[in-house]
C-alpha cells in the first residue's frame, strides 16, 4: 500500500473507533434502563404508591412514606433554594462585571463540584448537631444547598438570553432598575427558568448521600420538620443492601420511579430549551 | 426629594438587596470550609499528618488511619479514568468532527443522559447485575492469571474493579461533553490548514486536539473530580473492606464510602471528627481539581467568546458559544 493509502486507512480506522466509543457508552445506558424497566415494572403495583412499609420480614407493603418524604424534602429544598438562587441570578445578570459577581460565579461552580456527601456533613453540623437528632429540615437544607448554584446559574443564563433592549425600554419609560429586573426581565425569562428549576428538582430528588445522616430514614410518615423522614432514594438503598427478596423487588420499583421522573424532566427541558433558542434567534 | 434621586436610591437598594443573595452563595462555601475545619480539629490535633499514612482503622480502640480510604479513592478514580478517557474522547471527537448532522443532537442527548441517572440507581444495577457478572468473570479467570497480584483474591464480585467500571460509566458523560465543547471552540482554520497541507481527517482532528489540548486535559480532570466525590454507587460495589491492595478483585474502601457507612454509627467525638477530617480532605481535593479543570477549559473556550459581538446581542453570544 502506498504511504498516503496507509494514512487514509488509518484515519478511517480511528474514525470507526470513535463511532464505536459512542456505541460502547450507550451499552451501559441501555442495560441500566433495560433492567430498571424490566425488574421495576414487574414489581410496581398500586400498593407501592399507597401502602406503608410492612414490618421487617413480612412481604408486601409499599413506599408511600418514602414518596411523600421525597416530595416533602424537595419542597423544603425548593423553598430555600429557589428564592436565593433566583435573586442571586438576577444580580449576576444585572451586574455581570462586578467583583462580587465574579466571586459568586466562581463559588457557585465550586459548590456544584463539592461531593454531595460533604454537603451532608455540613448540613449535619449546621442543623443536626445543635439539636442532636436527625430531621426533615436537615435533609431539606442539604438538598437546598445543592440546588442554589444550579438555579442561580440557570437564571443568569436565561436572563442573559432576554434582549437587553427590553431593559433599556423599561428604563427609558422611567422604571427603576428593580422594576425593570423583576417586572420586565424576569417574566420574559420565566418559562425557561421554570424548566431549569424543575430539572434541578428532579435531579436533586435522586440524591442519596446527603440524606443518609441528615433526614436519615423513618418507617412512618410525619410532617414534622424536626423528625427523621424517609426518602425514596435512602429507602431504595436500605432495601438494596438488605437480605430480603421482597425488599429487592421494591428497590427496583423505586429505581424505576426515580429514573422515570429524571427522564421525563430531562426530555421536557430539552424541548423547552430548543423552543426558546429558536424563539430568540429569529 | 427629586424623582431622579429617589430613583438612584432605589437602584442602590436593588443592587444591595440582590447582592446580599449573591453574597450568600459565597458565604455558603466559606461556611462549609470553616465548619469542616472546625469539626475535624479534634482528629487533626490527635493524629496530625500520621492520619494519612496509618493503615489502622479501629473505632473501638480509638485508632484512626485513613490510608486505606485515600488509597481506595485514588486507585478507583485512576482506574475509572483509564477506562473512561479513551471512550469519552472518542465520543467527543465523533460528535464534534465526524457525526452526520442529523445524528449529532440525539446522540449527544443520549450520552448526556448517562449523567442524569441517579447514582443510587447505578448502585442498585451494580449490586444485582454487574457484581454477579464480574463474579462469573473472576471464577473463569485462569489460575496462572490469579497468581498476578493484579488479579489475586477470592472471586467475590464486589471489589476495586467493579467500582472502577461503574465509576467509568458515570464519568464518561462529564468528560465527553466538556471535551466536545473544547473541540467546538477550536477555530476551523486549524483543521483547514491541516487539510491544506494534505492531512487525512484523523490528522486534521489531531491538529485540532493539539490546539485545544489544555482544555481537553481540563475535561479529563473534571471527570477525575466527579469520580473522587462519587459516593453511593461506589459504596455499594467496592466491598467496604479497609485494605490497601493492587488487586482488582479485592474488596476495598473509599473516602466517600466510609463517611456514608459509618457517620451515623460514630459514637464518640473523636470518631466523628476523624470522619469529618476525611470529608475535609475530600472537599479540598475536589476544590483544587475543579478549580484547575475550570481554568484549563476556560483558557481554550474563552477565546471564542471574546470574538463574538460583546454586549450588543447576548443571544448571539450564546448561540456562538
Amino acid at each position: 500500500m502506498t504511504q498516503s493509502g496507509r494514512r487514509k486507512a488509518f484515519s478511517r480506522f480511528v474514525e470507526i473507533l470513535c463511532g464505536a466509543a459512542v456505541l460502547l457508552a450507550l451499552v451501559p445506558l441501555f442495560f441500566v434502563f433495560f433492567y430498571v424497566v424490566q425488574q421495576g415494572f414487574s414489581s410496581l403495583n398500586w400498593d407501592f404508591f399507597t401502602k406503608m412499609p410492612k414490618p421487617v420480614g413480612e412481604t408486601g407493603g409499599g413506599m408511600a412514606n418514602a414518596i411523600l418524604g421525597t416530595l416533602y424534602l424537595i419542597a423544603i429544598a425548593g423553598a430555600l433554594a429557589i428564592p436565593v438562587g433566583l435573586i442571586a441570578g438576577v444580580y449576576l445578570s444585572e451586574y455581570p462585571r462586578t467583583r462580587l459577581a465574579t466571586a459568586t460565579r466562581f463559588t457557585a461552580d465550586v459548590l456544584n463540584g463539592i461531593p454531595s456527601i460533604v454537603i451532608g456533613i455540613f448540613a449535619y453540623s449546621l442543623v443536626v448537631m445543635p439539636v442532636k437528632h436527625f430531621s426533615a429540615l436537615a435533609g431539606g437544607v442539604a438538598l437546598g444547598f445543592m440546588m442554589i448554584p444550579i438555579i442561580a446559574r440557570t437564571a443568569e443564563e436565561l436572563l442573559n438570553l432576554v434582549p437587553g433592549t427590553l431593559r433599556e425600554g423599561a428604563l427609558a419609560l422611567g422604571a427603576t432598575r428593580s422594576r425593570a429586573a423583576f417586572s420586565v426581565m424576569l417574566p420574559a425569562a420565566l418559562p425557561g427558568i421554570m424548566t431549569g428549576i424543575l430539572v434541578a428538582l428532579a435531579r436533586i430528588s435522586g440524591e442519596t448521600a446527603p440524606l443518609l445522616f441528615t433526614a436519615f430514614n423513618n418507617r412512618f410518615f410525619t410532617m414534622r420538620l424536626d423528625q427523621p423522614i424517609a426518602s425514596l432514594t435512602v429507602q431504595v438503598y436500605t432495601y438494596a443492601i438488605s437480605p430480603y427478596d421482597d425488599w429487592h423487588r421494591q428497590a427496583w420499583a423505586g429505581a424505576l420511579v426515580l429514573v422515570t421522573v429524571v427522564f421525563v424532566f430531562s426530555v421536557l427541558a430539552r424541548v423547552v430549551t430548543r423552543r426558546l433558542e429558536r424563539m430568540h434567534r429569529t | 426629594m427629586a424623582p431622579s434621586s429617589r430613583r438612584s436610591t432605589d437602584d442602590r437598594l436593588f443592587r444591595l438587596g440582590t447582592g446580599l443573595f449573591a453574597l450568600f452563595v459565597v458565604l455558603l462555601v466559606a461556611g462549609i470550609a470553616f465548619e469542616l475545619f472546625r469539626s475535624s480539629r479534634l482528629s487533626v490535633q490527635k493524629f496530625g499528618f500520621g492520619f494519612w499514612v496509618t493503615k489502622v482503622w479501629d473505632p473501638v480502640a480509638g485508632d484512626f488511619g485513613a490510608r486505606p480510604f485515600i488509597w481506595g479513592t485514588l486507585y478507583s478514580s485512576f482506574l475509572a479514568l483509564l477506562i473512561s478517557t479513551p471512550i469519552a474522547l472518542g465520543i467527543a471527537i465523533f460528535l464534534s468532527e465526524l457525526s452526520p448532522k442529523a445524528l449529532r443532537t440525539p446522540l449527544a442527548f443520549l450520552t448526556e443522559l448517562l449523567a442524569a441517572i441517579p447514582s443510587i440507581v447505578y448502585g442498585l444495577w451494580g449490586v444485582f447485575v454487574l457484581v454477579p457478572l464480574v463474579r462469573k468473570l473472576q471464577v473463569a479467570t485462569p489460575d496462572w492469571m490469579r497468581k498476578i497480584p493484579l488479579f489475586s483474591g477470592p472471586p467475590l464480585g464486589v471489589g476495586m474493579g467493579t467500582a472502577a467500571i461503574i465509576l467509568a460509566v458515570m464519568v464518561i458523560p462529564f468528560t465527553s461533553s466538556v471535551a466536545r465543547e473544547v473541540l467546538r471552540a477550536v477555530p476551523n482554520t486549524q483543521r483547514e490548514a491541516a487539510y491544506a497541507l494534505g492531512a487525512t481527517r484523523w490528522e486534521a482532528i489531531q491538529a485540532a486536539m493539539r490546539y485545544g489540548r489544555t482544555g481537553i486535559i481540563g475535561a479529563i480532570i473534571l471527570g477525575l473530580g466527579r469520580a473522587i466525590g462519587e459516593t453511593m454507587a461506589v459504596t455499594m460495589v467496592i466491598g467496604n473492606n479497609p485494605q490497601v491492595s493492587w488487586s482488582l478483585f479485592a474488596p476495598q474502601y473509599s473516602m466517600a464510602a466510609v463517611i456514608a457507612n459509618e457517620f451515623t454509627e460514630a459514637a464518640d467525638n473523636l470518631y466523628l471528627s476523624a470522619l469529618i477530617e476525611i470529608g475535609l480532605v475530600l472537599f479540598v481535593i475536589t476544590l483544587i481539581i475543579n478549580g484547575l479543570s475550570r481554568a484549563l477549559i476556560w483558557s481554550v473556550t474563552r477565546e471564542v467568546k471574546v470574538k463574538a459581538p460583546k454586549a450588543a446581542a447576548p443571544a448571539v453570544e450564546k448561540a456562538a458559544a
